[in-house]
């Protein structure tokens, strides 16, 4: 499936085995997205969230 | 034959995992999972509302949930509100507020008798230069919560203290006024990730940092590869997951003059690299703790 970036209008492919939450990065400009993939399986893509200061393992 | 299409009926148990981000793991837990034949549902925190009066159960979060969130306060306060509806999280609040927090850390181990460098916490710069000149430089300052070696300071000597704590006064983060400040260990340039399910050593990995690099976090690019067990090492990473009550924890410790030594428990652990570094399906030995789980 393909994206359209919503920053600089690039061409995002997403892998066929993508899942939810996944991270897909624009190649043109850098952005990152994280993949929503809804009940009927319809992909959308969403701005990631930028790291917090509680992030980690 | 493709996972989703084998005829072997699921189990009748049901796992979720509550996710904030999909990394390598989750995705890694997402398959061992089919491949056992897991129920497995997948939850997003961050579409979460959770009502205090209603009663979550089973039917919806699973006979065990799986606490997989990158932030850690989103994935305590989830865990709380399910822990008190009865549900089986994995790490239940008590260890994750514990591993997410060095100074919890640092005291649920010393109670332990479980070795640890020496620790000492302040809350004002004045008291920390009191703590560091106690400890003596070269010296490490740490923040409370926070993961990945963010942040974390080699200390050399009073100037260096003095222009990092006024550094920390500048950030407008109130958890960064609590400084923990630990010896620094002589210890070669690696440190020790030892993987503890349950009650069993899963793996164990030297992180060896780059050239030039002091921390050996694999975030900062540390190169992992096969760590012996060894007796000392498996009775001290066993004693630490104990210690912070137990799960699905990476035990990192130094090796010390005097031994083995634990510095930190993880909770919501990364383990690509230990997977890598060892062959070890590391995934399916967490999804095989949780189906034991949901059987209790």
């Amino acid at each position: 499936m393909k994206c359209r970036c919503s920053e600089c209008d690039g061409e995002i492919a997403v892998p066929k085995d993508a899942v939810n939450g996944e991270i897909v990065t624009c190649p043109d400009c850098g952005l990152e997205f994280e993949l929503v993939i809804d009940k009927d399986g319809k992909c959308s893509l969403k701005v990631a969230e930028v790291v917090g200061e509680d992030w980690g393992e | 034959m493709k996972i989703g299409e084998s005829e072997i009926p699921f189990l009748p148990k049901k796992l979720s995992i509550i996710f904030d981000r999909t990394r390598w793991e989750e995705k890694a837990l997402i398959k061992a999972a089919r491949r056992k034949r897991l129920q497995t549902e997948l939850i997003d925190a961050k579409t979460l509302c959770l009502d205090v009066e209603t009663r979550y159960d089973a039917k919806t979060y699973g006979d065990v949930v799986l606490q997989r969130c990158i932030s850690y306060f989103r994935g305590l306060h989830v865990t709380a509100v399910l822990e008190k509806n009865g549900l089986s999280v994995v790490n239940s609040f008590d260890t994750s507020l514990v591993c997410g927090n060095k100074l919890l850390t640092s005291l649920a181990l010393a109670k332990a008798k479980v070795p640890t460098p020496k620790t000492c916490v302040t809350f004002t710069p004045e008291a920390a230069l009191e703590a560091m000149d106690r400890i003596g430089y070269p010296a490490v300052i740490k923040p409370v919560i926070g993961s990945w070696g963010r942040l974390i300071a080699p200390v050399n000597d009073r100037a260096t203290a003095e222009t990092i704590l006024e550094h920390r006064e500048q950030m407008n983060s109130s958890l960064l006024q609590i400084h923990y400040i630990q010896e620094m260990v002589n210890r070669p340039p690696r440190d020790i990730r030892t993987i503890v399910v349950g009650d069993r050593v899963t793996v164990s990995i030297y992180r060896s940092a780059p050239a030039g690099v002091w921390r050996t976090n694999v975030a900062l690019g540390a190169t992992t590869t096969p760590c012996p067990i060894t007796g000392e090492l498996e009775d001290v990473a066993i004693r630490a997951a104990k210690a912070v009550g137990g799960g699905v924890l990476a035990v990192d410790s130094m090796e010390s003059p005097d031994g083995i030594v634990v510095h930190e428990v993880n909770s919501t652990i990364e383990f690509k690299g230990a997977a890598a570094a060892t062959g070890v399906d590391i995934a399916k030995k967490i999804i095989e703790y949780l189906i034991e789980i949901s059987k209790r």
